[in-house]
């Protein structure tokens, strides 16, 4: 029950290393390490979800403010490696749809 | 409606931090009764979303939430209820739905996902206005990969029938 975030400054983009559970108790945490990212202007975000097993409706609202920040600072956000539990979340509230999202491929014959 | 056949029931801190707490226990209570691994994810989210409201917006200070799970025969009912005073049912039920494609993104909501991924997630969903409020959910059990009920009504029937 608790998350680990992780960044990486590169030259031209932010990679962010997410892992653990994201619900109500611990959003507040990817939101204060998420927010001045994509608050900057023409920024790259990444976040590499990997490690995310959970996710609930706080933290797909988060990524709605990210994104709606990333909008309008002409920046861009993308959302990688989700598992397939953390897709469908995405999925289903239609937000696949409007966020840049890859999810992680599953490696044959498992 | 035929009874239960088992109780259980616990109370929270309504507070975010045992909202993962809860989450653990219905993943076992889920474990124990028979569903499977996909159905206990969305049974999870379900109740956590469910909890994460009485967080939110049931009480002005301290609270409880109240949860029970009662397992009948072809479903189990889970009840998360608060006391508390201050949510409006009917505001709750309108505000809520999907990100519709071609919504432009700054007028994207970031709430209101919550009740939705309830509903999509459970297969019968009642909010009850008490002392405070109540969201009864059913979820049924899908033995031998038949949807016994998954529109809620067949096995309504089935156990009228028996």
């Amino acid at each position: 029950m608790n998350l680990d975030v992780k960044t990486e400054t590169l030259s031209n983009e932010t990679k962010m290393f997410v892992s653990g559970e994201i619900d109500a108790h611990t959003a507040s945490q990817l939101k204060e390490a998420l927010m001045p990212l994509v608050e900057q202007p023409e920024s790259s975000v990444t976040v590499d979800l990997r490690g995310v097993d959970y996710i609930d409706s706080t933290g797909l609202g988060i990524f709605v403010g990210a994104l709606k920040s990333t909008d309008q600072n002409n920046g861009r956000l993308r959302l990688v490696s989700l598992n397939e539990r953390v897709k469908r979340l995405f999925s289903i509230t239609g937000l696949d749809e409007v966020i840049d999202i890859e999810e992680r491929r599953e490696s044959a014959g498992k | 409606m035929t009874d239960y056949e088992e109780c259980i029931e616990m109370k929270v801190p309504a507070r975010p931090e045992y909202v993962g707490v809860v989450r653990l226990t219905v993943s076992g209570v889920a474990n124990r009764v028979g569903y499977t691994y996909d159905e206990i994810e969305d049974i999870k989210v379900a109740i956590a979303e469910a909890c994460t409201n009485v967080v939110d917006h049931a009480y002005n200070d301290e609270g409880l939430i109240s949860l029970q799970f009662l397992v009948h025969d072809q479903f189990v009912e889970f009840k998360i209820a608060d006391d508390g005073k201050n949510v409006d049912v009917e505001e709750l039920k309108k505000y809520r739905g999907p990100i519709k494609p071609g919504e432009p993104i700054q007028q994207l909501s970031e709430g209101g996902l919550g009740l939705f991924l309830i509903e999509t997630l459970m297969d019968d969903v009642e909010i009850k206005k008490d002392k405070g409020v109540a969201i009864v959910m059913k979820k049924y059990f899908q033995k031998d990969g038949v949807a016994h009920g998954a529109n809620g009504i067949e096995a309504e029937t089935i156990n009228k029938h028996q």
